[in-house]
């Protein structure tokens, strides 16, 4: 991961070509040409044979161009969509594991209804909770939950869409 | 089989092995040329080699783990030059892909970064259509190597032909046709300019652009330089033309490249080797270049007017639409600048003095003198590649063959053999050192065996010469392992293999060296023995400006 804070973070959300190896070869693309990726998540679209790779990356602009030009020409990209200057909607999930004492539960009820989380599991010392929203606002959520008692987390990187014109 | 037909393919350069006897059973049987090697690397060489020579795609057919994993260098090589060719490879039956069975080796895993595309065949069905892509996508664009993963039992299979009639992938499509308004602007800067240079590189070869690039700088009147990979892309016979440019380039290209005010890059990538510093290369000039692929360009060097285009295509219609300009306007005022490329290129030429032992330079100038200009030139890797491509005048595009992003020792022999198949009749010489012909100097044996006449010509000084010049610049003459205290007698090792050998040891005995070669109807190993701390000059020290050149 750059550590470089004046590299800003990009969106890119690239389609591709549904086959096996393709995550490789974005992957690698990456790693064998020293760009970092900060975070990446895959899914089918409504095409079947399409799916949508959302990278985030921090990399200053010359290289992000260049890492764009690579990224399109592998065979199996169709598309390469820097969110750069559009707007756009970008949303991430996590799961976070919280130590529940009795005195505690009802201030993460609280907390859980002011950022719309959700409660998914209960368990005799822990309460699972799930969360979504950009990542200022997880970041926000983990911040107030952490003097309770973090046990563990798992979070997904983003995915973005452009908004639509109005 | 049948595809390989519909694509063109005459020759294939390739080793059996296990997992690609069905194929081999099946080659047997067309009147495809076959041209078994003795080394898999060897192959994709040669296969590299028929392709810069001739233009065509080369191809090579391997078995499954070593048979691949030797062809990993050849395709890197291949890669970083763009040159388009296709390596079929044997892999274990499909059941067994992951099991670590025998000869088993994750080919398309292996080469990914260093193709253009590769792929797995899973389905028979699927087998035709992939081998009509893998040509389409190696010879298109900017061509590079594809490699496909055949599967013993998809080999077993058979299921019926469906010919083929188009190539069409969604997410790959190359821009032939440039931008028109950049064109414009192009044409512009070059009304603007008083000091233009040509700077022209592998894709005007690659493209077959050369016919277009002469007139394209008559017209401008714009002096030429070259990189390495673009020698032959522009007559060195032409009075335009300034030598290769860069880290062992001649002083009047690179202080061209300093002074000029327009450099109009076309086909190249801005290498390392080319640039120097990069913040100081062409620091005076307006930056125009021309490329089919968007990557290269602005990749190193920040480019004022990007046209992405082939090469041909965009000088057809750059020269179209200076046929419209007043002459005045986009060649006049040059003298000042021409008289000034002149003086340098007068000043400081390309020079050394032949006394008692052989000199490299006098053997590459007497091959040259020998052969007419007209001769097919591979080249090892080092001092010998550097000292072809400044003393041998390229005329003529796809005579020069040389590895010049990967550096790759060993490549030139079996790129020659290669040439040699593309072109039978043509006389093919391999400029090498004692070093690197012995990295595939088992390939004797094929020139042998098909009787292809190629000529080697070793620059012998018993170092690792080029690494040796470093030591001696760079690291105060610790000549670390670059001393080369044992090599065979080159002439009895090709005696040994069935060929000619001849020995040069004094500067009389070089031409008539040479000539005995020229007559001799097979292949041939010339041991010219030279002076062994001969430099190549001049020489930029890596990273400096290529201006800081130290000459001789």
């Amino acid at each position: 991961m750059s550590n470089n804070e004046n590299n800003q973070k990009h969106i890119l959300s690239l389609l591709v070509e549904n086959e096996p190896g393709v995550l490789t070869r974005i992957a690698g693309l990456f790693s064998g040409r020293g760009f970092n990726i900060e975070s990446l998540s895959v899914a089918e679209t409504t095409e079947p044979k399409v799916s949508r790779v959302t990278i985030v990356t921090r990399e200053d602009v010359n290289i992000l161009e260049q890492i764009k030009k690579q990224l399109n020409k592998l065979m199996n990209v169709i598309k390469v969509l820097d969110f750069k200057g559009m707007p756009f909607v970008q949303r991430e999930l996590a799961l976070i594991k919280v130590r529940a004492r009795p005195e505690h539960r009802a201030e993460i009820l609280r907390m859980v209804d002011i950022f719309r989380s959700r409660v998914v599991d209960v368990g005799a010392e822990y309460y699972t909770m799930e969360i979504t929203g950009d990542e200022d606002k997880i970041a926000a959520f983990l911040e107030l939950l952490r003097p309770m008692g973090i046990k563990e987390i798992a979070k997904t990187g983003s995915v973005a869409l452009a908004r639509e014109k109005k | 089989m049948k595809v390989l037909h519909e694509e063109g393919v005459d020759t294939i350069f390739g080793y059996p092995g296990g997992a690609v006897l069905d194929t081999y059973d099946e080659l047997v049987k067309t009147d495809i040329k076959h041209i078994l090697v003795r080394h898999e690397q060897g192959a994709v060489h040669a296969a590299d080699g028929y392709a810069r020579a001739s233009g065509k795609v080369g191809v090579c057919l391997v078995t499954s783990g070593p048979g691949a994993t030797n062809t990993v260098t050849g395709i890197a090589s291949a890669y970083m030059d763009s040159i388009p060719i296709v390596v079929f490879t044997g892999q274990v039956n499909t059941n067994l892909i992951g099991n670590d069975a025998f000869q088993e080796v994750d080919i398309v895993g292996i080469t990914r970064p260093c193709t253009k595309h590769n792929y797995l065949v899973k389905n028979v069905e699927n087998l035709a259509r992939t081998i009509k892509e893998a040509f389409y996508i190696a010879r298109s664009g900017r061509p590079g190597p594809v490699l496909i993963d055949l599967p013993k039992d998809m080999m077993r299979s058979s299921t019926e032909y469906k010919p083929i009639n188009e190539v069409r992938l969604r997410a790959y499509n190359p821009t032939y046709e440039p931008n028109m308004k950049q064109l414009d602007r192009v044409i512009s800067l070059i009304k603007k300019s008083r000091k233009p240079l040509v700077f022209a590189g592998g894709g005007v070869i690659l493209s077959g652009a050369s016919g277009e690039l002469k007139k394209f700088a008559h017209v401008i009147k714009a002096p030429v330089t070259s990189t390495l990979m673009g020698l032959g892309a522009f007559p060195a016979s032409d009075p335009l033309w300034l030598g290769m440019i860069g880290m062992h380039g001649t002083y009047c290209a690179n202080m061209s490249s300093s002074e000029c005010d327009l450099l109009i890059g076309i086909g190249v990538r801005f290498d390392d080797r080319v640039t120097g510093k990069t913040s100081t290369f062409a620091s005076n000039a307006k930056i125009v270049h021309i490329d089919i692929d968007p990557t290269s360009i602005s990749k190193n060097i920040p480019v004022d007017t990007p046209v992405v285009g082939d090469c041909r295509v965009t000088l057809e219609r750059l020269n179209k639409l200076l046929k419209d300009e007043p002459k005045k306007d986009i060649s006049g005022h040059r003298e000042p600048w021409l008289d000034q490329v002149m003086k340098w290129k007068e000043t400081r030429p390309l020079t050394y003095t032949q006394k008692d032992i052989i000199k490299p330079q006098f053997v590459i100038e007497k091959i040259w003198e020998l052969t007419k200009g007209e001769a097919i030139i591979s080249t090892e890797v080092g001092q010998n590649q550097m000292w072809s491509a400044q003393y041998y005048r390229f005329d003529k595009p796809n005579t020069f063959i040389t590895s010049g992003g990967l550096g790759c020792m060993g490549f030139g022999f079996p790129a020659a053999i290669g040439a040699q198949v593309a072109f039978p009749d043509r006389v093919v010489i391999d400029i090498a050192g004692d070093g690197s012909i012995q990295m595939n100097i088992q390939e004797m044996a094929t020139a042998v065996q098909y009787n292809l006449p190629v000529k080697i010509a070793i620059l012998n000084n018993r170092y690792l010469g080029m690494v040796r010049q470093w030591q001696e610049l760079f690291y105060e003459r610790s000549y670390a392992h670059t001393e080369m205290d044992h090599a065979p007698d080159f002439v009895k090792l090709a005696e040994a293999f069935g060929a000619a050998g001849l020995r040069a040891t004094k500067p009389e005995e070089v031409v008539p060296v040479i000539e005995k070669a020229l007559s001799i109807n097979k292949p041939v190993i010339m041991d010219f023995v030279v002076e062994r701390e001969e430099g190549v000059y001049p020489m930029v020290p890596a990273g400096a400006d290529i201006t800081e050149m130290l000459l001789v």
